[in-house]
């Protein structure tokens, strides 16, 4: 059995983006915090560290998850994307570019979860209706825009690619 | 100590045991100071907030054969693994086809990021009254697998919850599956939640489940509700009201009054007031009963 102290830092491979990264880490620490202090991913959030805003989502195994409810030491030997993964140098992910042209962006805060969101909504379902995406949304909240222009691009995005 | 942030979880040791004697002993080692840990989307917001103060978490989720869901056919059992997330049952194929009931409340349960961490077993030691895949596992009649230094015992889940937060389980006791019984032919199931918004905790949850015998006679009805009494319950006495009558507009009223006399909703909390708690279990019950009819029929 293994024992981590609280003391003690435990070294973890962490395959982020499709790069690798050696870190050391304490048990207590969430992945929210490795991912952004520890690699300097910035796009991950800190929101309400409770769950419920939904700004620190980083897709583990294209699943989404709430990284500030996941031990940092769990996600060891997962396939972590953050919103720094989905663009190919200057070229944005086509998520990320209907939410430019759409406006669906002020202040950016939420941004970076709601696209990692959508990113996963379309692989499960890539035609889904006005209600199925407010519905997978749940769970991420935007103070600013509101929902109507975030659902457009994500609409959108989804009739370009061949849907209804 | 006030949580100041809940950026930061305060420090614990982590235990990773390979296997469940291994988990077992450290469990009965460190008694009240340790916790086991699944998905973490309880426990970790409670640690954050510094509600709960464990100095030792026993991190499961390298232990094999605790996350599965598997069909008995010939006893038409189904077995679910502790560890099998909340998604995991939202996209089985098996229990959407023949447990609906559970299904239907795995698509309630918070949001999409909850459900790919959150656990079936992890949602029912922690106990919260307003747990939503407890009151549909309470009309199915729900057993629970635990597991102990001292063996292995199977006991029905109405028996389980003692309390807010609090369960029959002692310190070194695991729980590793929850097994249901397919309900019968011509049986209805519905989930209900009322929350303030959809990710919230539920104000009120419900599961019915509703099978009809002969000349549409009530042959049998379960009615659970939850975050309306300290642990989520079943309304025994309304129950049996319905049992070998007729269903129809006044009986169902009758049945919802009942219920309602039967819940102790607290008054702080929750967000919404006794009175108002009460008398919306009512509509929730009318509906469900009303909606399990139709899903019969179709």
């Amino acid at each position: 059995m293994r024992i981590i102290k609280p003391e003690m830092k435990q070294k973890v491979s962490l395959k982020v983006n499709g790069d690798y990264y050696t870190v050391f880490v304490r048990s207590n620490k969430t992945l929210l915090e490795v991912l952004s202090n520890d690699l300097g991913l910035t796009g991950v959030k800190y929101g309400c560290g409770t769950g419920e805003c939904g700004a620190c989502t980083v897709l583990i195994d294209g699943k989404p998850v709430s990284s500030c409810l996941m031990l940092a030491l769990d996600a060891e030997g997962k396939e972590i994307t953050t919103i720094e993964g989905l663009s190919h140098g200057e070229k944005l992910h086509p998520v990320q570019e209907s939410f430019v042209k759409h406006g669906a962006i002020q202040c950016g805060f939420c941004t970076p979860g709601f696209v990692l969101k959508a990113v996963a909504l379309l692989r499960e379902n890539s035609h889904p209706t006005e209600e199925e995406i407010r519905n997978y949304l749940i769970g991420n909240l935007c103070r600013c825009t509101g929902y109507a222009k975030i659902v457009d691009a994500i609409m959108a995005l989804s009739k370009e690619m061949g849907g209804k | 100590m006030l949580a100041l942030t809940t950026r930061v979880l305060p420090e614990f040791t982590l235990a990773i045991p390979g296997t469940l004697e291994e988990a077992v002993s450290f469990l009965a080692q460190h008694r009240d100071e340790a916790s086991i840990i699944a998905g973490g989307t309880d426990l970790l917001i409670q640690m954050k907030r510094r509600i709960r103060k464990e100095r030792f978490l026993v991190h499961i989720k390298k232990i094999s054969g605790l996350n599965h869901i598997q069909y008995d056919d010939k006893n038409r059992i189904l077995k679910i693994g502790a560890l099998t997330t909340i998604n995991q049952i939202e996209k089985s194929p098996l229990i959407r086809d023949k447990f609906p009931l559970l299904w239907e409340a795995a698509q309630d349960f918070g949001s999409v990021q909850i459900r790919n961490l959150a656990t079936l077993g992890g949602n029912l030691c922690n106990a919260s009254p307003a747990a939503d895949m407890a009151p549909p596992l309470l009309v199915l009649d729900g057993k629970v697998k635990i597991v102990s230094s001292k063996g292995e015992k199977i006991i029905p889940l109405e028996q389980f919850f003692i309390g807010p937060g609090k369960t029959i389980l002692e310190h070194d006791d695991i729980l590793t599956e929850v097994l249901v019984e397919e309900p019968p032919p011509r049986t209805g199931t519905v989930f209900l939640k009322l929350a303030k918004v959809k990710n919230d905790s539920a104000k009120i949850n419900l599961a019915l489940k509703l099978t009809l015998g002969e000349n549409d006679v009530c042959k049998n009805l379960g009615i659970a509700l939850g975050a309306v009494a300290p642990t989520p319950i079943r309304v025994r006495k309304a129950e049996k009201k319905l049992i070998n009558k007729k269903v129809c507009e006044e009986s169902i009223k009758k049945i919802a009054d009942i219920s309602a006399r039967e819940i102790s909703p607290s008054a702080r909390e929750r967000h919404s007031t006794v009175e108002y708690r009460k008398e919306v279990s009512k509509v929730l019950v009318k509906r469900g009963i009303k909606t399990c009819l139709r899903r019969i029929k179709q």
